[in-house]
Order: C-alpha cells, then structure tokens, then sequence
C-alpha cells in the first residue's frame, strides 16, 4: 500500500472529513499498513502510545487484565473504526491491552509524528483533537450507559 | 339501552304532592331509589323512600375547600348543586368482586362473580352527572365491556333535575353539561315554584320513562310552564361561581409539561386523593387477589384507586411518578386533555367538587388560567 | 377478567432468574396472537403479571418469564403440569406485515429479545415479502444471551444478518463488545425504506431509536415496545397511561414519532 492508496482511504474515512489536503498528505505521510494474527497484541498497558490505527477489517478487543477473572473485554474496535486514543494524552502511555481477535488489517499512523505537527500547526491540532474528543465523548457515553447495567434487574444507586 | 323518546313526547306537570307517587311507581317496578338526603351534615346519595328523606328546603355553599347547608327560605326539594358524592358509586362501585378461585385437581377452579347486577333509580340526576355518567360509559363499555358497569347501567332509570341553584364552585356551562340535564335521561324533572304552587315540569326521555309517568298523576304543561321551566335554567347560568375556557385546552396543556405552574400547585396539594374520589368521572382502579390462611381459596377483587398514590405507578420497585408535581400534572393533564385523545370528549363536567373537597382548595379552573396567562418557554421536549 | 387454565407442558431455564414457559389451553385451542402483544399470567394466588408472547407451536404458547416480585417469582417456579393461569392476548403488537416490501431492522437489548423473537419468526416465515433483515442484540455478557439455538439458526441463514454484542466479556467471546446501538451504524438496510422494531430497557431504546435517527430512519418508521404498570389490561384501571395513549391497548407497540415527545420528559 503506498502513501497515495492510504491518502485515498483516509480520505474515505469519516474519522478525517474536513481536513484539507495538506493536513491528509501530512497524515498519509506517518501512515503505514500493517497487519495482525488472532491473537496478536496490537498494544499492551503501559507501553508508549506511539501509533494511532484506523481498522480496515478485522476485530481488536480492548482489554483489562485481571488477576482472579482473567482478561476482561470492555471494548471491541472493528471495520472502519478508530483505536487509540492516549498517543494525544500525556504521558502518551497506553491504558489498556488490545488485542486481534481475528485477523486484522489496519493503517497505523505514527503518533510521535503527528504530535510534533501539531505542537507546530495549531490548527491541524485543533482539528485532530476535534475528532478524537468526537469518538471518546462516543466511547464515553457507551461505557456509561453499559455501567447501568439496564439489562439486570438489580437497580443501579 | 336509553331508547328514543316517544314520538310527540310534549311536556307534562307533576304536583309535588304527587312526587311520592313517582318514588312509588319506580319502588313497584323493582327499582332501589337513590337519591339526595342529608347524612352527617351534607347531602349525599342513598336510598330513599319517600319525598321527605331528600333535603327539603336545603341549600348548600360551596367554595374552594368549603362545604356547608344552610337553610332556605323556601321549602324546594332541589335548592341545591353537588354534595361529595356521585352516582359512580352505583355504577361502578368502590370494591367488587371480579372472581373467586379455589384450589383444585386440574391446579384451581374459577368461579366468576358477576351475577345479577341490582337496578337503581336515580332521582336528581344533574346535567353534569348526567354527563359524567356518559362520559364514564365511554371508558367501561367500549372496546371491552364491564359485565359490572353495563349490567347496572343498562338498568338504571334516570330521573333528571335541571339546577335552579348552582353553589360556588359550579362551572358546567363552560363545559357544556348543563345546567339543563340531557340528552340521556329517562325522566326530567325543572322544580317549579311559584307562590302557593309547586309543581315540577316533566319531559319524557324514553319508552320507559313514559310509561313510569304514565302511571303517576300527571297534567299538561302550558307554556308559561315551560317558559318558567327555561327562566330557571336561564337564571341558572348565570349564576355559575367558576368557568374556565377550553376551546384551546389541549394543546395549552400538551405544551405545559415543564409549566412552572407544576410546581406552584406542588407546594399546595397534599396528594391526598380527595378529588379523584369525589370526581365523577375518575374511573381509576386497582386489582388485587387475595387468600384465605389456608391458601386454598382466592378472592380477585377491584377498588378504586387514585392516580395521586405513590404506588399507582410503581414499576420496578420505584414509581414512574414520585413527585407529587408529577401527579397533579398526570391527574389534570388527563382529565382535561389525553381524555379527549382517549375518549372524545373532556373527562370534566364542571360540577366543581374537586374544587370544593380540597383540603388545600385547589381550583382546577384558576390552573388552567394560570397556565394560559403565562406562557411557558419549555413546552413537551419539542422546538 | 376470568383466566383461562393453561399447563405448563414445557419448561426451559433461559438464564438463572429467567425462564420460558410452554403453555398449553386446558379445554380449547391456544390463542391466536400478534408478535408484540402480550397475556395477563396468573399464579394462583400470588396475582397477575403482563408477559410477552416469546413464541408458539405444537398448539402451545411460550412466554419468558424474569423473576422480579412475587408474581415473576411464583411464575418461574412452576414446574412441568402446573395449570397457570392466562388472559390474553392483549395489546397493539409489532405489525409485521405493515413491514412488507422494506428492510426491516430489529433491535433487542437484554430480555427485549423475548417480544421481538415472534416478529423475527414471523419475518422468517415470509421471508421472499421482506427486503434485508437485520437483527441487532445486545446482552450483558455471553452467559446472558437468549434463545442462543434460535440466534445459532438465524446466523446460519445467508438472508438474515445477526449483529451481537455485549457490554463486557472473557476472552472466550470473538464477538463485538460494546453498547448495541454500536452497531446501528454499520447494520445492512436502507435508512429510507426500513421499518425498525426496538425492544429493552427504555433508555436503551431511546439511545438506539436516535442512532436509527442518526442514520436516517424516518422517526414513524421506529416502533418501540412500552412499558407501564398494569393491572386490568383491558384499558379500564387507568395504571398503565403514558400520555394519551394506554399502554395496555394502544400499545404496548407504539410509534416512535408518537411516543418521543413524551420520552424526553420525566415523570410522564
């Protein structure tokens, strides 16, 4: 996959719409494509967030792990969504595992070079951290509405 | 049901002398006669058997709150509006029993309660009672019908009274029930009096009602009857002690949900449920089933039940609507809007007595127009 | 307001409080029902409580049952020949076949799966009438999934798509973890021509009606399954308004467009 076909897929992606040109060149720029086995860790607690992914097929599963319960999945991130959300977040460290539960194809962004643009173009750190505030005010609200636990009958408060 | 009125059915004049003789023909045809006595310092509805049970030269006052009689000055048997009772008693009474069950081979046996449902006549039936009992028929015997409420209903003989003396708390002109009591009605009756002479003018409602006049003494009406009869209703009108305005009452109300006005009647009413008990046409009930100790018997039984109680909306373990705000505005938004979606019509008839039997006196009139006079920014969730 | 004896001629455990019922008419045939309406259950007594249909065959009916008061309770713990009792059916159901010629969408949270299981039988029984079907599920975790042989079934089938996720889960579940209106936007249909039927928790349905919005789904083509205390169902106690309309007889299937309004405010 060269920078051009990541462009384009970017481009197609809604996670980038209404970034101008430039912005989409740079960003294909710090792209690559990668790939995971089932099984594989795409990142581990803990490590440094240096990459973003936008998941072109496959399933990660965001986990905790537990001592007495084993791996908890609190998230699953699929075709055409985005992973990663610490590499904007200092100390851009990785608060959860993610792991492929399938094979997965994705582009990885490298996020040290995307901080560094940003730290010198206001505007394009605006319009990213936008987008990332965007899918964590959508993570945010899933997480609290599965905290109610509306499918029990046990009553939350 | 209520046939059509005979062909020609002009009007007719009673003597109140001979009124007994009324309560007699409908006692002789196997009728119980309810009507208006004074129990306990007001007038309430009961069995009566003979002119001088009702509340003779009797009149009531009526305010937010306030229930009192006072004598007249006349001896009129019908000098007075609504006491704290309605005929929803009769019709639909407070507890009755649906079924019994009993534990058996094939896990229990049913044994359904409705028999034979007793015949009333109701002699005082006001314009706005009778409206209520209309407007009741709508609710028990439409898509599924009430064996209880049809089975009396359909026996009840109605003696109507057009009101010559609306109390304080009166508004059945705005809502277009009265004060002349009908259609609907068996017999009519307009108390007359004049002088010496008191009479009742009488207009016959059904096959049935002419042939309970028909064995009473009776003579024709002259137009000055009639005319006075129409003097009383007139005189009547105008002497409304409330109104209220309703051609846009729906939509100010399905617009008022989040009115302030909810929370101002919050801090006065007491969720007592007296009004919903006192309304003639509240209709809310509750179903319980009940067991004998040894677990082998059951009983289903149905009560009233008020939309006011915490429980009545309990789902879950906790109640839709806790707050008292909630409540008033779920028992007034229903009664004067969701109950013309519901059923076609207002489900209030203006005879005042949830004003009058408020603890707190609460006037349903003066809420309305203080939702309409302040126009609220948030309406139901919409733009 | 007089049950009808009906046995208990099949009983399966669906999860630890939940159970389905098999119930078979002591004299006379089983009801004729709508997918979406529901009886009145009684334990004899202990009281009523309104349950869904979950399903039917074999001249039975099946009703899934969760034990949250005395009623629930007493219901669930019948055992193979207990005679319960039954009224019914009630209600304004799904309406299916208003559906006929568009895709339609089923989204089911939690025990919401059990009154829509008849819609999608229903649908699958005239499949050729539908367009593309979607059936979206969300459930607590893996354990907690309903009619799993049926959901096994409904996979298989190459003219179904069957989208589940859940809130949390171990290692062992390969499937999607998340909030079910997650999965709305990716669900194969056509925003334009889709009739979308939601049933759950309430604030589960309002989330997942607005992800339909969101997507395009005009709000009268969204049917929701309310739920209000009852006790007569027959429209006559008054306990189960919500707004206008009685939960009992104008529902408990009610259009969205009719019912958002209401569902924005507290205490209606």
């Amino acid at each position: 996959m060269t920078t051009s076909d990541i462009r384009d897929l970017l481009g197609r992606h809604a996670f980038f719409a209404g970034l101008d040109e430039a912005a989409l060149e740079f960003i294909a720029g710090c792209g690559a494509n990668v790939r995971f086995a089932a099984g594989d860790y795409v990142f581990r607690q803990g490590e440094p967030a240096d990459e973003f992914y936008v998941i072109r097929a496959g399933r990660v599963a965001v986990e905790i792990a537990s001592p007495d319960r084993g791996p908890l999945v609190i998230d699953t991130v699929g075709e055409g969504e985005t992973l990663g959300v610490s590499w904007l977040f200092p100390p851009y460290r990785c608060q959860f595992d993610a792991r492929a539960v399938e094979l997965t194809r994705a582009v990885s962004l490298d996020a040290v070079c995307l901080r560094a643009k940003c730290e010198e173009d206001p505007r394009l750190g605006f319009a990213l951290m936008q987008r990332v505030a965007g899918v964590m005010r959508q993570r945010m609200q899933s997480a609290r509405i599965r905290l109610l636990d509306l499918y029990s009958h046990a009553r939350v408060g | 049901m209520v046939s059509q009125p005979p062909a020609g059915a002009a009007s007719r004049l009673v003597e109140r002398s001979d009124l007994n003789a009324l309560i007699g023909a409908l006692r002789d045809r196997g009728y119980a006669v309810v009507g208006p006595t004074i129990r306990d310092d007001a007038i309430v509805y009961a069995e009566i058997v003979g002119v001088d049970d009702l509340p003779v030269g009797w009149t009531d006052e009526q305010d937010g709150g306030t229930y009192r009689l006072r004598r007249r000055d006349d001896d009129a048997l019908f000098g007075y509006a609504v006491g704290p009772q309605s005929w929803k008693q009769f019709l639909f009474p407070p507890r009755t029993l649906l079924m019994r069950a009993r534990r058996g081979e094939d896990g229990f046996d049913v044994e359904p309660a409705n028999g034979e449902q007793p015949a009333f006549a109701f002699l005082g039936v006001r314009g706005c009672e009778l409206a209520a009992i209309q407007t009741q028929d709508r609710v028990f015997m439409s898509a599924y019908a009430d064996p209880t409420y049809a089975g009396r209903r359909s026996g009840a003989f109605i003696v109507a009274v057009d009101c010559s003396t609306p109390a304080g708390t009166c508004f059945c002109t705005s809502m277009g029930t009265g004060p002349k009591a009908g259609p609907g009605y068996d017999l009519s009756l307009t108390e007359l009096m004049d002088g010496d002479a008191h009479r009742f003018l009488v207009e016959v409602g059904t096959e049935r009602g002419a042939e309970v006049l028909a064995a009473i003494p009776h003579g024709p009406a002259a137009p000055a009857d009639e005319r006075a009869a129409a003097a009383v209703v007139e005189c009547a009108a105008a002497s409304m002690g409330r109104q209220m305005r309703t051609d846009d009452i729906k939509e100010l109300l399905y617009a008022s949900y989040e009115h302030p006005r909810w929370d101002d009647v919050a801090s006065r009413c007491l969720a007592c449920a007296n009004c919903t008990m006192v309304c003639p046409t509240c209709f809310c009930s509750t179903v319980e089933d009940t067991t004998d100790l040894t677990g082998e018997h059951t009983e289903r039984w149905r009560s009233w039940d008020s939309c006011f109680t915490l429980d009545f909306s309990e789902m879950g373990g906790s109640a839709v609507r806790g707050t008292t705000r909630s409540r008033y505005r779920q028992w007034m938004t229903h009664k004067l809007a969701t109950w013309i979606d519901q059923f076609g019509t207002s489900g209030c008839v203006g005879c005042g007595r949830c004003i009058t039997w408020c603890p707190v006196g609460i006037d349903i009139t003066e809420e309305v127009r203080a939702i309409r006079e302040q126009p609220s920014q948030m309406a139901s969730g919409e733009e | 307001m007089i049950p009808r004896r009906f046995r208990v001629a099949a009983r399966r455990r669906e999860l630890a409080d939940t159970v389905t019922l098999g119930l078979e008419p002591l004299d006379g045939e089983p009801p004729q029902f709508s997918p979406g309406q529901f009886d009145m259950l009684y334990a004899f007594g202990v009281g009523e409580a309104a349950i869904s249909f979950s399903g039917a065959g074999d001249g039975r009916v099946e009703h899934t049952v969760r034990a949250v008061g005395a009623v629930t309770r007493a219901l669930c713990a019948t055992r193979r020949g207990d005679v319960l009792g039954v009224r019914g059916p009630f209600g304004a159901g799904w309406d299916v076949e208003s559906a006929e010629g568009a895709d339609v969408v089923i989204v089911a949270g939690g025990l919401g799966l059990a009154p829509l299981r008849p819609a999608v039988q229903a649908l699958l029984a005239r499949r050729e009438r539908y367009g593309r079907i979607a059936v979206i599920i969300g459930a607590r975790s893996p354990s907690a999934l309903l009619f799993r042989r049926d959901l096994a079934a409904w996979s298989a089938r190459a003219d179904v798509d069957v989208a589940v996720t859940v809130d949390a889960a171990g290692r062992d579940w390969r499937g999607d973890v998340g909030l079910v209106t997650e999965l709305i936007p990716r669900a194969p249909f056509d925003p334009a021509d889709t009739i979308a039927l939601i049933c759950g928790p309430e604030i589960m349905m309002r989330f997942a009606a607005a992800a339909l919005l969101e997507r395009g789904v005009s709000p009268s083509a969204i049917r929701i399954s309310m739920e209000r205390n009852m006790k007569c169902a027959i429209g006559h106690c008054g306990h189960c308004q919500f707004g206008p309309d009685f939960v009992c007889s104008d529902g408990p299937v009610l259009a969205f467009d009719r019912v958002a309004p209401l569902l924005t405010l507290r205490e209606v």
